[in-house]
């Protein structure tokens, strides 16, 4: 198939990059940009573990056609885990889950962070049953999530003492 | 004991690795690429016995973008993970013995062509009876799957210790039944993946040195896998693990794409990757095997256990794998929980037309520990006793020898029994009690690493290296392989802990044979065992330079110098006054990693040191003393490896050399179910899990390990299962395999119980494993405890649970599926026809690749 030149923007930087039409955002991410973090742990979105965002959503970058995804006016801007460490540091939620075991093999944590990042982008105060529906769509086979949960639970409050002391 | 005060060791720390998994950094095998780099696609069999008549890929190389394609007589010589089970090829060569075998291979320049070209290889195929149920397939008489094992059976073992008949003559009540556990896979989060690369030689000129970097649990048993398959020496081969993404024991063996990729490589003259799609992961398997129990336990009216007989018959699919252990561990395994006198055992491992069975999380164990935790409940019902207090009844009093040849050391199960009766206030479970919710408990335990491997070898099972250089840091060169359980941590915590430096000196280079000595890989949970203890001698052998170096230097005994979190200092001083530190480090309070000296520094330092003799010190920063031991040497440098003891070898008997351990783990649980007696649905509302791991190296991560397997032993307790139709996988699908999300998975509190262990590394045993056995058996009891009835087949389903509730009531049976009725496991599949071969087999999509194939002529 003859490739054709589009225009991401994946965690704040644009990419010109040829590629086939129908290639999807997961193989291009991982192949066209080198950014390995997203990971494929099924064919058929049932599993989570290449969640990314756009514009602050999480979605499934394995069942998603790059092309339907071109940066446009501040719109669909792509997010990675590439994209969640900030200012030289872990952000809260990558200290915590290494903290508190919540990534064992770290296979599904990727989409995971994104999962959670965006959990805590909308609601900073989620109950226990809030974060386990939010979880329910990416599938861990390690940690039976219960330390993921104590992570989370850490990064709130990392987060909210962080914001106090600002 | 447990009060030492250690600096590092039973510390919780982050996995040394968890930065590069939380932002993506980590590599994995598939995020590696090479330039150059073909993809291979395999084609798998669609008919699950047959013999192969033709490949014609001629059509498949004109596929612009195909390179080569690779098939069994490319590479005949065969291989298997145990030295007795040697029949696999990299691809078929002969006939095709499950729906998924290995054909061919297609290597081209992207996957997408290598897809298109699987669809233009020809193969005539010479359908043969195909045998799908391990109790027909024994009465096979011909068409054997493999023509060396006559009635298609692997293997059997039949043992008897103590007096088996007379046990059951003594006891009271005398219990059979017939369990059966349903097959489970491990579904590891990261799809396998393999990229083979070869090198050309500069003295030949020719194809030289081979590189493999794979996701792997023993690299080094691929390494020699490779090495018979490719007729290569091993010295010419390297093998890499990377971050791997679980294992769960699905990765510790040889999966056919590891050797399939460097035949592959060869053929192609270029480097290739193959990653599998999560279909193929799925016939890949190598999972935990549909396990046919037959049960008989006799016990006295005062609880006391008098024997147990044991068939065991598991459905091990078309290879041998590692079934041969399997069917051991299954037997070997009735001994070391509790203390029994008489134990008969006949296992078969049974070859049938399905995706090969190999080892899971649990080897062997956790069936035959289902079957046996539901009849002892039975049993305690029967003769009025407590199930805790039967299991009390019957502790063994360590340090012992069970009948059948294993040696306990360390044996934390009474306390774990204690923990969880008051977290899940046992006693009080009469009181105020809810319909259809009921509590139920059982124990398990499991072996930390095998005391001899299965490569019949005298070579220590771990050797660990250590290098100090100049710089201060610390290097630990270890084979043992990080699957995500966190063993470079384990690594990096004991070097540290022994050598008195912080945990951010050390730096851990795992796994690859070029850098790393031999360790025979991450299953069996041996890995915190004996490469923590290599760890442990390498680490003391360097110490006892440093200590001898620093012992000149601040004039005193070695015996009187301590090591820890960086300083160096004489016994009695007290590293933490501040005035000390200061003068160590230059530094207050705020004391640095690195203790105020830059690389460099370190080397001038050494030299003014000795031009200026400042007379002797009371302490040293951990550069100064290791500079001082370098002085006349270089770069120091320990070794120290681990051969388990000849006591803990087990008895001498055929058989006798799976099961026995250096060390054996103990878990206690309880569960809290209700179940819906409308729909028959179990909801687990929460598990207490107390471990015995000996001593908890890294608290977090035990913890971890223990929650895992608990919630993996409810996966196959509740809802995981392979489905089968004629030997086709009907649910290879993340979702369609069921594996629980986060709504479904109930909270588990886990409980650790340190026994330390006398030869474990600073009294540690296993962590990872043995919890998982004990989740299935405590739900079977606890559903009995709560609507009465007794579910003798995993997973208990709405469909069985609701069914075992309808006959106990005397209601119609209601045929929701056909295999389901958990009242008659015996009667429960009919896939002993064989179907495919008379032409019915299951009906294909037309636009199924493998249908097409079939009809391609």
């Amino acid at each position: 198939m003859k490739k054709e030149l589009i225009e991401l923007k994946v965690n704040g930087r644009r990419h010109e990059i040829a590629i086939e039409p129908n290639k999807l955002l997961l193989d291009t991410l991982r192949e066209d940009l080198g950014l390995t973090g997203s990971k494929r742990g099924c064919d058929d979105s049932s599993c989570g573990a290449c969640t990314i965002q756009v514009d602050g959503v999480p979605m499934l970058a394995c069942t998603m056609v790059a092309a339907s995804y071109q940066s446009d006016n501040g719109g669909n801007e792509i997010t990675t885990v590439e994209g969640v460490a900030q200012h030289g540091a872990l952000a809260a939620i990558q200290k915590a889950y290494g903290d508190w075991g919540g990534s064992q093999c770290g296979y599904c944590t990727p989409g995971f962070m994104m999962t959670v990042r965006a959990l805590m982008d909308r609601n900073p105060e989620p109950t226990d049953e809030e974060i386990r529906h939010a979880l329910s769509g990416n599938l861990c086979r390690c940690t039976g999530y219960t330390q993921m949960y104590q992570a989370i639970k850490a990064a709130i409050t990392a987060e909210q003492k962080g914001m106090a002391a600002k | 004991m447990s009060k030492e005060n250690f600096s590092i060791i039973g510390k919780p720390v982050a996995l040394v690795d968890s930065a590069g998994k939380t932002t993506g950094q980590g590599k994995y095998a598939d995020d590696l690429s090479i330039p150059g780099m073909l993809i291979g696609k395999i084609l798998h069999s669609h008919l699950p016995h047959a013999k192969i008549k033709k490949i014609d890929f001629s059509r498949a190389l004109e596929l612009e973008g195909v390179v080569t394609v690779v098939i069994g007589k490319d590479a005949p010589n065969t291989y298997g993970i145990l030295p007795v089970g040697h029949d696999e090829t990299a691809l078929a060569v002969e006939k095709v013995r499950y729906v998924g075998d290995n054909v061919a291979c297609v290597v081209a320049e992207t996957e997408s062509i290598a897809e298109a070209a699987l669809e233009l290889i020809d193969v005539e195929y010479e359908p043969l009876p195909a045998w799908f149920d391990p109790e027909d397939s024994m009465k096979a008489t011909a068409n054997f799957i493999h023509e060396q094992r006559p009635s298609n059976l692997e293997k059997d073992y039949h043992h008897s210790f103590g007096d088996p008949d007379a046990g059951f003559a003594q006891a009271d009540v005398v219990l059979e039944n017939r369990y059966v556990a349903n097959e489970v896979t491990h579904a590891a989060m990261e799809p396998h993946c393999t990229l083979a690369s070869f090198e050309f030689d500069p003295q030949t000129g020719l194809e030289g040195r081979l590189t493999v970097q794979s996701s792997t649990q023993v690299p080094y048993y691929l390494q020699h896998k490779l090495s018979i398959v490719l007729d290569m020496p091993m010295s010419q081969i390297r093998v890499i693990k990377p971050l791997v993404g679980g294992g769960f024991g699905g990765k510790s063996e040889i999966i056919p794409l590891e050797i399939i990729a460097a035949v592959a490589a060869r053929k192609a003259k270029a480097p290739v990757k193959i990653t599998y799609t999560r279909e193929e992961v799925f016939l890949a398997h190598r999972g935990r095997p549909r396990t046919i129990i037959d049960l008989k336990t006799g016990i006295k009216n005062d609880g006391s256990i008098t024997a147990v007989a044991a068939k065991v018959i598991q459905d091990g699919g078309a290879y041998c794998s590692y079934g041969v252990v399997t069917i051991l561990y299954s037997g070997a395994l009735l001994g070391a929980l509790y203390d029994i006198p008489n134990i008969k055992y006949d296992g078969y491992r049974v070859l049938t037309n399905k995706p090969a069975c190999g080892a899971m999380r649990g080897h062997g164990t956790v069936n035959v520990r289902f079957a046996f935790e539901s009849q002892l409940d039975e049993l305690a019902a029967k003769i009025g006793m407590d199930p805790l207090a039967v299991r009390r009844k019957n502790l063994l009093k360590p340090p012992c020898i069970t009948v059948n040849g294993l040696r306990v050391q360390s044996y934390g199960l009474p306390e774990c029994i204690d923990v969880v009766a008051r977290e899940s206030k046992w006693s009080e479970r009469g009181k105020n009690r809810k319909k259809s919710r009921g509590l139920g408990m059982a124990c398990s335990h499991y072996v930390s690493g095998a005391a001899s491997s299965i490569i019949r070898s005298d070579m220590p099972h771990s050797t660990v290296n250590i290098k100090i250089d100049r710089d201060g840091g610390v290097v630990v060169y270890t084979g043992a392989s990080d699957i995500g359980q966190g063993s470079d941590t384990m690594v990096a915590q004991i070097a540290a802990e022994v050598l008195g430096c912080k945990l951010g000196r050390v730096k851990v280079v795992a796994a690859d044979t070029d850098l790393t000595p031999v360790d025979i890989g991450s299953y069996s949970s041996r890995v915190t065992f004996m490469n923590g203890n290599a760890t442990l001698r390498a680490a003391e052998e360097i110490k006892r330079k440093i200590v001898a170096a620093a012992s000149r230097k601040m004039a005193c005994s070695p015996e009187d110098v301590i090591m820890r979190e960086d300083v160096v200092y004489k016994k009695g001083m007290s590293p933490q006054t501040s005035s000390l530190l200061e003068k160590v480090l230059g530094k207050k309070d705020d004391a640095p990693t690195v203790s105020g000296h830059v690389e460099g520094q370190i080397l001038r330092g050494s030299v003014q040191q000795k031009r200026k003799e400042e007379g002797p010190k009371d302490k040293l920063s951990f550069e100064e003393a290791v500079t001082a031991a370098m002085d006349n040497t270089g770069a120091l440098t320990g070794s120290g490896s681990y051969a388990p003891p000849l006591e803990a070898k087990g008895g001498k008997h055929k058989g006798g050399g799976v099961g026995p351990s250096p060390a054996y783990s103990y878990s206690a649980q309880v569960a809290d179910v209700t179940v819906d007696e409308e729909t028959g649905e179990v909801t687990v509302n929460k598990i207490w899990a107390a471990h015995d791991c000996g001593r908890a190296l890294n608290p977090v991560s035990v913890e971890g390990q223990v929650i895992g397997s608990v919630w993996m032993g409810l996966g196959q307790a509740l809802q995981e299962e392979f489905v089968w139709k004629d030997g086709l996988l009907m649910n290879a699908g993340m979702l369609e395999y069921k594996s629980p999300s986060a709504t479904e998975s109930p909270e588990i509190e886990s409980f650790i119980v340190e026994s330390i262990d006398p030869e474990g590394p600073f009294g540690a045993k296993e962590a990872s494993e043995g919890s998982l056995a004990a989740a299935i058996p405590a739900i079977a009891n606890a559903i009995y405890d709560a609507v009465g009835v007794r579910l003798r087949e995993s997973p208990f389903t709405p469909e069985r649970v609701l069914s075992a509730i309808r006959a106990k009531n005397n209601l119609k049976k209601i045929e929701m599926t056909n295999r389901v009725d958990p009242t008659a496991p015996h009667k429960l599949r009919e896939h002993g026809g064989s179907l495919w071969f008379k032409g019915r087999g299951p009906k294909r999509h037309e636009d199924d690749p493998a249908r097409r194939a079939e009809h391609a002529d």
